[in-house]
């Protein structure tokens, strides 16, 4: 069960080799969190970071998923779900593409799309139809400002979250009043594996830092939650900016 | 069902409105057919009492809770899935939950329930006064006790009642004072069940004259996990588990209370201010035997010399020779008063270090250095907060979280640098009392042990809250105290059998009595009780 600040002691990590998703776990781990879930593509990776939460002690299993064939989803995940209750599920995985190339070539940008949007389309569905059940828990989905509005140089990337964002706005609203809370988390250029070798954006954050808003989040049983907070504000401001001027900004 | 229509059905009963007129008078007899009663820490919620009931469906033609037709009740509460679930949380607000809410009006119905209730079990819920999760039940039913409310027989000689665990204290008093009598233990409030009284065993400013409020009760119903009811007496294992067990054990149906006799429904309090920490101990120790009730109110905003300086208020039930003499014809006049509620919805921060400071300054400079034989109405003694309906909003929506622990005899030093640390931190709070406990309760898991107690009110928003609490935790642990269930809402769950001696022998009674565990509550779950 959460308590009263909203720290959860069982987790279920959807992307358990995810950066900000270890991250997040880390923060809960030194807080409440004693058993964690990690769902991946069964790999070196997914076992290392497992026994990385292990040293903090907390009971981690891991469990095959796939983002991609979400055909067994239900049936694994609801395998979780009997173990015990999971007070917070954290939709984690997502892959960022190459823009440049997959533009020439459409089975890459699907499988973009098919990760981040249709896969979790599929799980959040099955995790939100269990935590009813259970009654209670939080589904953290990881957004990005880059579904607020999609930019010319990375909008195959932009639009599957766009989607991501949408889907989890209206499930959060579905499930107001059940117990269930969710909450889209909506970082900005976060230092990872993922982004590395690239630039700095603005305003570039840490998976340290979305743990720490992850936390106020969940105390506060936010909705919505920027990382930094200041994206918040920098993002209405872009979302109201006139298409022909936005296409010709430097994004 | 697919899953899409799952949500959409769930999502659409939990509409519902606020109908503050039946708030007050929602428990003793005089209820009206609620069908379909919500509750969460700040209200009561009525649903379409009445009216069609509010998924006007026809796919949905039974709400659960029967109100009078036992049979019916429990043809309609077998695994009926589209039961309304509502939002419950306790009184400090944190942390809601969704359960079905079942409204017994009967034993009979009380126990048909418990038995279909299904694999996430239930849990009794008094007046929801408890501030953490003790009375709520994600994804299961929280049996709402209000329903069984009589007072069944008064013996005017011997000085005792039988009542329904759903009678509140305040209905006890408004039945009981005019005859003379008066509940043996009060705690801050009277809006607290008898039922929710012996689960977590409370206490109140007489504990260190009469203890408890299980010490004071012949004997109790429970009903069990497989259907029976058991008529209990101080001395048994099971009384002694029930009484502190947070509902744990089953659902307490009624109680023999024993009385207290009074002449007058008026203290004689004496008031007198306590400059620092060490005059508070010295005073409580010296004088408090002298006395049936005591607390003293502290500052924990203030520090340095003036750390813990307090108000202490001691009193007894006035005798009808001190009433003068025109008050005399009506001595035992019961009339609460009640102001305003504050609105609905506040803004986080209200309560913070100005505020609370102004506030602490003003309440102790206003107290009389020293005043004695003052005569107050009982509810300004035991119960000022009462007063103010809902008046747990004014933390706003973040709510707040109660913190209260013991520590024995002995362990000043460990209760001061407490005190030092929260007043170092600012915790802005308005609301701390220091109480010096009598001997311990019999109970299993009863709180009070002969030593300090000190309980606070933080709002929840607070940064870094939890971490800080985590380490003052420690602290008592340490110092060999515990913290008091029916207020946890954050607790570490390793702490609790350092804390609980008598734990094990708990679970233990539990497992046997209870293997399904068909009692469960966010609070045996959050602490693995």
């Amino acid at each position: 069960m959460k308590d009263a600040f909203g720290t959860p002691q069982s987790l279920l990590i959807l992307g358990g080799t995810s950066e900000i998703g270890l991250a997040i776990a880390r923060r809960m781990i030194a807080r409440r969190a004693r058993t964690v879930w990690l769902a991946g593509r069964p790999s070196p990776e997914l076992e290392h970071a497992a026994d990385s939460l292990r040293t903090l002690g907390a009971d981690v299993r891991t469990v095959p998923f796939d983002a991609l064939d979400p055909a067994p989803h239900a049936e694994v995940l609801g395998k979780v779900f009997t173990e015990g209750d999971i007070d917070m599920v954290l939709l984690a995985f997502g892959v960022l593409g190459d823009q440049a190339n997959d533009e020439g070539d459409p089975p890459a940008a699907v499988r973009v799309a098919q990760t981040n949007y249709t896969g979790a389309v599929s799980a959040g569905l099955i995790c939100a139809a269990a935590l009813q059940n259970q009654g209670h828990g939080s589904l953290v989905v990881l957004s990005s400002v880059a579904g607020e509005r999609a930019r010319r140089t990375n909008f195959i990337y932009g639009s599957s979250k766009a989607g991501l964002d949408a889907f989890a706005q209206g499930l959060g609203d579905a499930l107001y009043g059940t117990g269930v809370h969710v909450m889209v988390v909506r970082p900005g250029f976060v230092r990872t594996r993922m982004t590395s070798g690239m630039p700095d954006a603005p305003l570039a954050t840490t998976p340290e830092a979305v743990a720490t808003a992850v936390e106020l989040g969940l105390r506060r049983r936010s909705e919505t939650v920027w990382v930094p907070g200041a994206l918040r504000v920098v993002m209405t401001a872009l979302r109201h900016t006139p298409r022909s001027l936005f296409r010709r900004l430097p994004l | 069902m697919n899953q899409g229509g799952l949500l959409w059905a769930n999502a659409r009963v939990c509409v519902s409105f606020f109908d503050d007129t039946r708030l007050i008078t929602h428990f003793g007899e005089s209820i009206g057919h609620c069908k379909n009663v919500g509750i969460s820490g700040d209200t009561v919620l009525a649903m379409s009492p009445d009216a069609p009931s509010a998924p006007a469906d026809p796919a949905q033609p039974h709400t659960p809770v029967s109100t009078n037709t036992p049979q019916s009740h429990t043809a309609e509460t077998h695994g009926d899935e589209d039961d309304p679930f509502v939002s419950i949380s306790g009184w400090g607000r944190t942390a809601p939950t969704t359960a079905r809410v079942l409204r017994p009006r009967t034993a009979a119905e009380a126990a048909a329930v418990v038995q279909g209730w299904g694999a996430r079990g239930g849990i009794a819920r008094g007046l929801g006064r408890a501030y953490g999760d003790a009375a709520q039940n994600a994804g299961g039913c929280v049996l709402d006790m209000t329903g069984l409310a009589r007072i069944h027989t008064i013996d005017g000689q011997a000085g005792t009642v039988v009542c329904d665990a759903g009678v509140s204290l305040h209905r006890l008093m408004e039945v009981l004072l005019p005859l003379g009598w008066f509940v043996p233990v009060s705690p801050g409030t009277r809006q607290v069940t008898v039922g929710g009284a012996l689960g977590a065993d409370i206490h109140g400013k007489n504990h260190h004259a009469s203890g408890s409020f299980s010490r004071h009760v012949e004997s109790l119903e429970l009903l069990t996990a497989n259907g029976e009811v058991q008529t209990l007496r101080p001395g048994s294992d099971l009384f002694d588990a029930t009484t502190g067990g947070m509902g744990l054990t089953g659902v307490i149906l009624s109680a023999t209370v024993r009385l207290h006799r009074v002449e007058t429904s008026l203290m004689s309090v004496d008031t007198e201010r306590a400059a620092d920490l060490d005059e508070l101990l010295a005073r409580l120790t010296t004088d408090d035997h002298r006395y049936r009730y005591s607390v003293a109110w502290i500052d924990l905003l203030a520090r340095g010399k003036a750390l813990g300086r307090s108000v202490l208020t001691r009193g007894e039930h006035a005798p009808l020779t001190a009433l003068p003499s025109r008050a005399r014809h009506q001595p035992l006049d019961f009339r609460p008063g009640r102001l305003p509620a504050p609105p609905a919805q506040l803004p986080r921060g209200l309560l913070n270090r100005t505020t609370v400071g102004l506030f602490n300054e003003f309440w102790y400079r206003r107290a009389p250095r020293s005043r004695t034989t003052e005569l107050q109405p009982l509810t300004r003694f035991f119960h000022p907060l009462d007063a103010v309906p809902h008046w747990n909003r004014i933390y706003g929506g973040d709510g707040f979280v109660q913190y209260q622990f013991v520590v024995g005899h002995g362990q000043e030093e460990a209760l001061r640098s407490i005190i030092q640390r929260i007043a170092r931190r600012g915790c802005p709070s308005f609301l701390a009392v220091l109480k010096r406990f009598g001997t311990s309760d019999p109970g299993w898991l009863s709180f009070p042990m002969p030593g300090w107690t000190l309980a606070l009110d933080i709002p929840a928003g607070l940064a870094g809250l939890g971490s800080f609490l985590d380490e003052l935790d420690e602290e008592v642990a340490t110092a060999g105290g515990r913290i008091y269930l029916a207020k946890d809402s954050r607790l570490r769950p390793e702490l609790l059998d350092v804390m609980y001696p008598r734990l094990p022998d708990f679970r233990a009674l539990r497992a046997h009595l209870d293997p399904q565990g068909v009692f469960t509550s966010d609070l045996s779950r959050r602490l693995a009780l």
